[in-house]
């Protein structure tokens, strides 16, 4: 009896009796290892710190009082860019046409992209891994080969004279697809096929059980399949740039005014992106965690 | 499934995949053929004038000769952009997987966060980085690292700088996709197994994270290897890459080149991205 | 009740491409009963509960309940209720949702009272405005049943509804289903593949193996006299010797056992040639010193040598190595009136005729033997 109670013990406590005897050689090899493990973590710190160092400035500028219209240092602080947002000429339309744009991409492009994600994972037809490679395409290409190539095809059709919003609307939807695919694709791949045999089996027909099961369980990466469209498509330049015509999408007009001196407003709306994004994902990540403690 | 459901199926799924399928097709690969097809025109002829298709590589032969320098440099500050990402991406993507703790979910927002606000005036802030007044050219120059009237901005580093940090996101995802399926048990079992901590790196964590590293690696140098944003803002005459080339003679109208060279890069990228994958073994990425 | 409400498989198959996984089935499963479906992996077991729930079309065949029809209903209109394995509860909804969900769809009044007597009969009342993912996994369990037993179903299905419990939780829950049904009268078919959950809790156990049922009856008379050397094997262990028909002496046959004469009831006799497997269960065995003598009428194999003797407490199980070479097993119980034997020792087997079997000598010996041990 007494031997197999203290056994475990005596096994338990002799990592320690090492650590604490043998001293010195185990000492470095565990400084050692702290440091590599809290190197790792270091460096993952810095690396993070290097990719908001541009958006600190960013923040920064907007509140920039700019001594001439080609310097960028920082001169003097100001809220005169946050008063004024709109003074400078025609970025607000082009704010107001990427807006438009990006609204009217993502809905076109969720709701075809959802619908092409069901097919590839809930049916089983012909030609169905070609259309799954096929998808990934876009995303594996070259934006200006992209873009070029929309132009050739609208030049070659006689259009090249009505480039403009319906154009760049084309091009927004056909590289948002793509993203919205894969992304709902994820999502209902790792849907369990038995919740809705369960909803079956619980009397609800195919509506039922699509609307009261698989959509609610879905409708997550159809969110974020959303959000994502609408931020690849406000922030589109190289495909825009070559079909948009006359039409200014707001990347374009900071294109434009890096040639002639950025006025601090972009650096407002910069801000402003910034933080609506910022402030959703933290809503969401909010709701999350309130659902699972709820 | 009985073979009647399976064929109803079938048809839904076509009925699905209609819409999208179209959408693609009539604009992504019905341009690529028309770009393809335009690569062949006669650079004589003009928008007002039509066009005639020579059915001859002279565009080809022509782009080549003339812009092989900048081909060459896109491919260069593709490739080095995408070194430095996986040097920087690899230890943050390890650092989220497996040393953040509770802290996870906060770190990968942050990687993202970048994203947030638009491609163009994250690189515009580059130039206020970069500029010649500014604290890193002033740092580098009081450490004798650079010299007197030595500069950062309008040189390739700027380029490869801003090329790195734009596509960093697309390295470190990926790699986190992979290494976060990697079961922390795995790692110990390999330090119990081999004892040093690189060795334990390179025979099990590295391997595992083999496909999140080779999908990093092609999503920063394709789009890398096609920008042109980078070179514009942060560099010079000098720096220039394909993807300006391409750019400008769209721009003036000279259609017949600019798809030549289009055409072109999308081939190198193809044949580039084929041999890679085969090297690493990971045919079955898609 | 009756016969009325009787579940009824009548030459049901269902084939997934060249595979036949149900293979020609005929069921009948009395009305009120806890039925059982037991088989290894891969022997058609859930296919046979899909078809019933109607998540999967049977090929060929027709399933009645009562005086229904219901090979070809949607599951959705069917009297049928399912306990999916892993539970399949709705992530996104309460544990009150969840329960709520059949009535829901079916347009009942009073849900939410007949939700909360539901979660006190489980045992659940304060966990309504839970979620699923909060739950442990005995608790999910019993949100699993309560969900598919307020709509009153005919018939209750459960897939490997304890599987993902462990063990002593696993012995709990076997115990509690068996109440419920007890409490709900309703027919349950409970598909497993645990020989000893089947036997604690049904009232008939079908044993099934490659899409054909092997056996079905009351555990007690599957255990003492399997028919094939699958249920043998699959329902505890069995020991299987070789041995040769004899003539019949009184009620008994007469088995001839590599030169030994033994006694097995004459009534279980398998049609076919004289070869035959003479079964008999370890636990029905007890050993002796060589020589020493055994009672009146016994059946007795001597000149045994132990190969093996594992103490597990309750039982010593040992191997024996036989003369002509195979090794049968003995368990012991330790009630501590006998000291036990060691490797090595010269013993003789012993049992009483009435627990040996006898089985068809064309079927294979090894078929349905798990490799793990019997708790």
């Amino acid at each position: 009896m007494s031997r197999a109670g203290t056994a475990p013990d005596r096994r338990s406590d002799r990592p320690v009796r090492q650590g604490g005897g043998l001293g010195g050689g185990l000492g470095i090899q565990r400084w050692g290892h702290w440091l590599a493990n809290h190197l790792v973590l270091g460096i993952g710190l810095l690396v993070l710190l290097y990719m908001f160092v541009p958006i600190l400035i960013v923040v920064a500028m907007s509140f920039n009082q700019p001594a001439s219209r080609n310097s960028y240092s920082f001169n003097e602080f100001t809220l005169r860019n946050w008063a004024n947002p709109c003074e400078p000429l025609g970025m607000c339309d082009s704010v107001l046409l990427s807006v438009q744009i990006g609204l009217l991409a993502t809905l076109v492009a969720t709701a075809l992209g959802t619908l092409m994600a069901f097919a590839l994972v809930r049916h089983r037809f012909r030609g169905r891994s070609v259309a799954n490679v096929f998808t990934f395409l876009p995303m594996a290409s070259p934006e200006i080969v992209m873009g070029s190539s929309l132009l050739a095809l609208f030049v070659a059709g006689g259009f090249a004279g009505a480039l403009g919003f319906v154009t760049i609307l084309i091009a927004h939807i056909m590289f948002c697809l793509s993203f919205v695919v894969v992304t709902v694709k994820a999502r209902l791949a790792g849907l369990d096929p038995r919740l809705e045999q369960a909803a079956m089996d619980l009397y609800a027909n195919e509506w039922q059980t699509f609307w009261r099961v698989t959509f609610p369980l879905v409708f997550p990466g159809i969110l974020a399949a959303a959000l994502l469209s609408f931020s690849l498509s406000f922030d589109d330049f190289i495909i825009t740039n070559l079909n948009a015509g006359q039409e200014v999408t707001f990347p374009m007009y900071v294109w434009g005014a890096a040639q002639r001196g950025i006025p601090p407003q972009i650096n407002v709306i910069g801000t402003v992106m910034f933080l609506t994004a910022l402030l959703l994902v933290l809503l969401g990540e909010l709701n999350t965690r309130r659902r699972e403690r709820a | 499934m009985s073979d009647t459901e399976e064929r109803r199926g079938g048809l839904v799924g076509y009925v699905l995949l209609l819409p999208a399928g179209a959408w693609l097709t009539l604009f992504f690969v019905v341009p690529l053929v028309t770009l393809v097809s335009t690569s062949f025109y006669d650079p004589a002829g003009s928008l007002e004038l039509g066009y005639r298709v020579t059915g001859q590589v002279t565009n080809y032969a022509s782009v080549l000769s003339d812009y092989s320098e900048q081909f060459l440099r896109s491919l260069g500050y593709a490739a080095t952009a995408t070194l430095v990402c996986v040097l920087l991406g690899y230890p943050l993507a390890y650092a989220i997987a497996f040393k953040a703790g509770r802290w996870r979910n906060l770190m990968l927002v942050a990687v993202i966060a970048p994203f947030f606000t638009s491609f163009l005036i994250r690189t515009l802030s580059w130039q206020l980085i970069l500029a010649d007044q500014g604290w890193v050219v002033d740092t580098l120059q009081f450490l004798h690292l650079l010299g007197e009237d030595g500069r950062l901005l309008a040189t390739p580093v700027a380029v490869v700088t801003g090329i790195t940090y734009n596509f960093l996101p697309f390295m470190v995802l990926p790699l986190y996709a992979s290494l976060e399926k990697i079961d922390p048990r795995l790692i110990e079992a390999g330090s119990d197994l081999y004892a040093s901590p690189f060795t334990t790196f390179r025979t099990v964590t590295l391997p595992l994270s083999l496909p999140g590293l080779v999908a990093g690696t092609l999503l920063t140098f394709i789009p890398a290897a096609g920008d042109y944003i980078n070179a514009q803002l942060l560099g010079n005459t000098r720096t220039q890459m394909i993807g300006n080339v391409i750019q400008k003679l769209f721009d003036g109208g000279s259609y017949p080149e600019a798809a030549a060279l289009s055409v072109t890069l999308m081939a190198v990228i193809v044949v580039l991205v084929l041999a890679y994958v085969r090297r690493a073994g990971t045919e079955d990425l898609v | 009740m009756g016969s009325a409400n009787d579940l009824v498989l009548t030459g049901v198959s269902k084939r997934f491409g060249s595979f036949v996984a149900v293979d020609d089935l005929d069921l009948t499963v009395p009305a009120g009963s806890f039925f059982a479906l037991l088989g290894p992996s891969g022997c058609g077991k859930t296919t046979t509960l899909r078809m019933i729930a109607g998540l999967e079309t049977p090929t060929g065949g027709r399933i009645t309940l009562g005086a229904d029809d219901i090979t070809a209903l949607k599951p959705y209109r069917r009297p049928v209720n399912t306990v999916f394995q892993s539970y399949a509860l709705f992530p996104h909804m309460t544990i009150a949702e969840n329960v709520a969900f059949g009535l829901r769809r079916s347009g009942t009044r009073d849900v939410k009272d007949q939700v909360a007597a539901m979660l006190e009969m489980v045992e659940l009342g304060d966990y309504g405005r839970r979620k699923p993912a909060q739950l442990s996994g005995g608790q999910q369990q019993r949100v699993a049943l309560a969900r598919a037993l307020i709509n009153r179903p005919r018939v209750l299905l459960l897939d490997e509804p304890l599987g993902a419990l462990d063990l002593k939780l696993r012995r709990q829950m076997q115990i509690e289903l068996k109440q419920i049904q007890t409490e709900v009268e309703t027919t349950f078919v409970h598909v497993t593949h645990d020989q000893e959950e089947a036997m604690t809790m049904a009232d008939t156990v079908a044993v099934m193996n490659a899409g054909v049922i092997e056996q079905m009856g009351r555990p007690e008379d599957l255990y003492e006299h399997p028919s094939t050397t699958f249920v043998a094997n699959f329902l505890g262990q069995s020991n299987l010797i070789r041995g040769e028909l004899g003539g019949a002496e009184q009620a008994d046959v007469v088995v001839d056992v590599h030169g030994t004469r033994l006694l097995a009831p004459g009534a279980q006799v398998p049609d076919g040639g004289r070869e035959v497997w003479v079964g008999i269960r370890p636990e029905k065995v007890t050993l002796a010193a060589a020589g020493a003598g055994a009672l009146r009428g016994a059946n007795v194999l001597e000149s045994g040598v132990v190969t093996d003797a594992s103490f597990t407490g309750v039982s010593t199980q040992y191997l024996v190595r036989m003369p002509w070479g195979q090794e049968l097993m003995v368990f012991e119980q330790n009630t501590g009136q006998h000291k036990g034997f060691v490797v090595g020792d010269t013993v003789d087997l012993h049992w009483v005729p009435d627990h040996t079997f006898l089985l068809d000598a064309g079927q294979d010996s090894a078929a349905g033997v798990e490799r793990e041990t019997v708790p």
